[in-house]
């Protein structure tokens, strides 16, 4: 062992110059002409910056509303509810989310709240809902915002995001820039 | 699920698949030491690096020498891991004010990266500078991953068909997997999230006010660096608390494709790799198969029960179509998180891009028997380490099975042999239902500890999963466990220890012993290890030995679960 062990501290401080500055280092470098410089994707609206990837709490009824998050959307952390499926207090939970929901959005059909609306993210920051989500909020943000159904309708098809080449993976809605739409309306 | 999900998790697979071959021939070329496309590149850097080392790389080393080199140089990293963990607090780059580790904690995280786990007691943007991230976490991703392989290396060289104890030089395989697979290839990588929008800046958290006026902070750092190597290197430690379920980790369905070919590629290629080395490409075929069928079997209960949805919200009148969204992003959708949480426990990378505490019974079962295996597909190089044992046990089986001497690969398998395989494939149990035993009834005598966060069989998973995946050094966790106490760090510490050392000490010294032995060439009585017959009798030793031994422990966490919601 004592033969190595000169070897191994100048190997590993040589490694460190190659895999923990010039690597990054590297990477750094290509960022500074990747879009926002490698600082996250930047929205701009009225004056305000919003990032693109990270969602925010929506409360209020004339915005859609975003998943129901363990971190109420505070990025400085992230946490998912780690709360196993069969969970009592858990389960009481969502059924209180699915009556909160229901009051805010008369006439709405229980069956047609979908899962994602009630249910929080993994990393509390998700940024997306689905389609049946955002369509399910239709009625209220019309009728908050004295707008025509089709017109938010048309507003929402606008904002599906495919899945990735038409292909791959599910459809989803970016709240955020959903809102945003709906504030320039 | 709509039909495009089930596309996804296809990608998935086949993409990592069609990329792994060439890959494996370019991983065996390297190991033989032959030409490559990046030698005028890497040539001159890697004679800097040992001239500069005092080492000569020629120099070749039995199985003793390897293994004394690889312990000195790991005992090095661990010591320097722990300093700057416990010191982050006035080394620079900590622009958000993080606080040292506390002893237990730093000595829980740096044996967890150093030993290619990444179990994270800690949460990213709270408990390490970017120092820490960079010069200790990011470091030990690539030299764990690279020790790993090398590792793996020393086996392809013993399995040659001669005699001889002299197997290569473990500087000489331990830097050029470093630079020439694992760097390279986290280049490609980290260049596609930087421009799909994961950060990469040394600035510190961003404050904004959202469109409701609320003020928040938005975390941010190197990421996009460290989530290369921490897919490539199989090591699964996130730069952020939920790891490759955040926005910024993962921030698309593209990403999601890419992070999971990176996760997968290497331990697919070394299989390749092997056959290639050997020439004996029938044998790699036969190990792909093997490790194929049993990942086809967790992988599809784990996909179906995810997009199931869960029966007791399905009872509230809510229509589960969507699959079981808890802890899940509508980005990625229940089948392409089902799939990754079986690829992450497979082959030991530990990351997440879904809430595995929140995971439906047969789901959380399914990864947990994939970590209690321990033997498909695997981690960078270790993978490759274990299924070796079974190979020898199965070798050994079948030979007294048919009244064969039983011999692998020309050399004679003896009891030492056996007996060393033994003691490695039933160590793992060992250390994983006797720590669960242990916690259980510390937490059943002191129920105010409030270590769980779910009531009931929920509940003993959660303790049953976090050593099962110390053990299996894989590193995701069912998080809602309050692991960052000192009986946890110090517990789960030793737990990883044990199980990344033996689990490469015994192979590589079943290996050594081997490739000194008299050479016995093939004939007609020989038993044909490259067969799909072996193959079958590969699977069977391991059903046994290794998921059997766990079905009692998982009869009292998911299955019961399981049946409590039916």
């Amino acid at each position: 062992m004592k033969e190595h062990l000169l070897p191994a501290i100048k190997l590993t401080l040589i490694s460190l110059v190659f895999f923990c500055v010039i690597y990054p280092a590297l990477i750094g470098g290509i960022a500074q002409v990747s879009p926002n410089k490698g600082k996250g994707f930047l929205v701009e609206q009225k004056g305000k910056v919003y990032y693109e990837n990270i969602g925010q709490a929506f409360y209020s009824d004339q915005y859609f509303w975003s998943r129901p998050s363990a971190v109420s959307y505070n990025a400085a952390g992230s946490c998912g509810s780690n709360k196993g499926p069969s969970n009592p207090d858990y389960l009481v939970l969502v059924q209180q989310r699915i009556d909160t929901f229901m009051v805010h959005n008369p006439g709405v059909k229980k069956s047609d709240i979908p899962a994602d609306l009630i249910t929080a993210s993994g990393s509390g920051l998700d940024p997306h809902i689905s389609p049946k989500a955002a369509a399910v909020q239709i009625k209220r943000i019309a009728k908050s915002r004295n707008l025509s159904e089709a017109k938010v309708t048309e507003l929402v098809n606008q904002s599906i995001e495919k899945p990735f080449l038409g292909l791959f993976g599910p459809e989803s809605v970016n709240v955020l820039q959903l809102n945003l739409k709906l504030e320039k309306l | 699920m709509s039909y495009t999900e089930l596309l996804g998790v296809l990608l998935f697979f086949f993409a990592t698949f069609l990329l792994a071959i060439p890959l494996g021939k370019y991983i065996a070329k390297i190991y033989a030491g032959e030409k490559t496309l990046l030698d005028p590149i890497f040539n001159p850097i890697e004679r800097t690096f040992f001239k500069w080392s005092g080492i000569d790389a020629t120099k070749q080393m039995n199985w003793k020498q390897h293994l004394s080199a690889m312990l000195t140089i790991n005992m090095v990293w661990f010591l320097m891991a722990l300093f700057i963990l416990m010191n982050q607090s006035w080394l620079p780059w900590n622009p958000d004010g993080n606080p040292n580790m506390t002893a237990d904690l730093a000595f829980n995280t740096s044996i967890s990266f150093l030993v290619n786990c990444n179990l994270q007691h800690y949460s990213g943007e709270s408990g390490v500078s970017y120092f820490s991230q960079i010069f200790a976490l990011m470091f030990l991703q690539f030299v764990s991953a690279a020790t790993g392989m090398a590792a793996a290396a020393v086996l392809f060289n013993a399995l040659r068909e001669r005699i001889s104890d002299q197997l290569g030089n473990f500087y000489n395989y331990f830097l050029k997997s470093a630079t020439r697979i694992l760097l390279p290839l986290c280049i490609i990588v980290s260049v596609i999230l930087l421009f799909r929008g994961t950060p990469m800046t040394m600035e510190g958290k961003d404050t904004m006010i959202s469109m409701e006026g609320d003020t928040i902070h938005v975390s941010r750092g190197p990421a996009a660096a460290f989530i290369a190597i921490k897919h490539l290197g199989t090591n699964g430690g996130g730069f952020f608390g939920v790891n490759s379920a955040h926005p910024f980790e993962n921030p698309d369905y593209f990403t999601n494709i890419v992070e999971m070919v990176a996760q997968t590629i290497i331990p697919f290629a070394m299989i390749f790799a092997l056959g290639f080395y050997l020439k004996r490409r029938k044998l790699a075929w036969m190990i792909f198969g093997v490790m194929t069928l049993e990942f086809v079997l967790l992988v599809v209960p784990a996909i179906i029960s995810e997009v199931q949805g869960n029966p007791a919200i399905q009872a509230m009148g809510i229509d589960q179509s969507q699959g079981a969204m808890e802890g899940k992003e509508v980005r990625f959708g229940a089948a392409a998180s089902g799939y990754w949480s079986i690829i992450t426990t497979v082959i030991s990378t530990g990351s997440v891009n879904a809430m595995h505490d929140s995971s439906m019974p047969i789901s959380g079962l399914t990864q947990l028997l994939s970590m209690m295996v321990n033997a498909i597909y695997g981690g960078c190089g270790v993978g490759i380490l274990n299924f070796y044992v079974f190979i020898i046990l199965a070798v050994f089986i079948s030979g007294l099975m048919v009244g064969r001497t039983p011999e692998f690969m020309g050399k004679k398998i003896e009891a030492r042999e056996v007996k060393i395989s033994m003691i490695v494939a039933l160590f793992h149990g060992f250390l994983i239902l006797v720590s669960t035993a242990l916690a259980s009834s510390i937490f059943i005598n002191n129920p105010e500890i409030g270590w769980l966060n779910n009531p009931g069989f929920h509940g003993f998973s959660e303790m049953l999963y976090e050593y099962t995946s110390s053990s299996a050094n894989n590193g995701s966790g069912f998080e809602g466990l309050g692991d960052n106490t000192p009986w946890w760090n110090i517990s789960t510490g030793i737990v990883l220890l044990l199980s990344r050392f033996i689990p490469i000490i015994g192979p590589i010294a079943i290996a050594g012993i081997l490739a000194n032995k008299k050479y016995i060439p093939e004939s007609a009585g020989t038993l044909k290890t490259d067969t799909a017959t072996f193959g079958l009798m590969v699977f069977a030793v391991i059903v046994i030995t290794a998921a059997l031994s766990f079905f009692p422990a998982l009869t009292l966490g998911p299955i019961a679960e399981y049946f409590s919601m039916r």
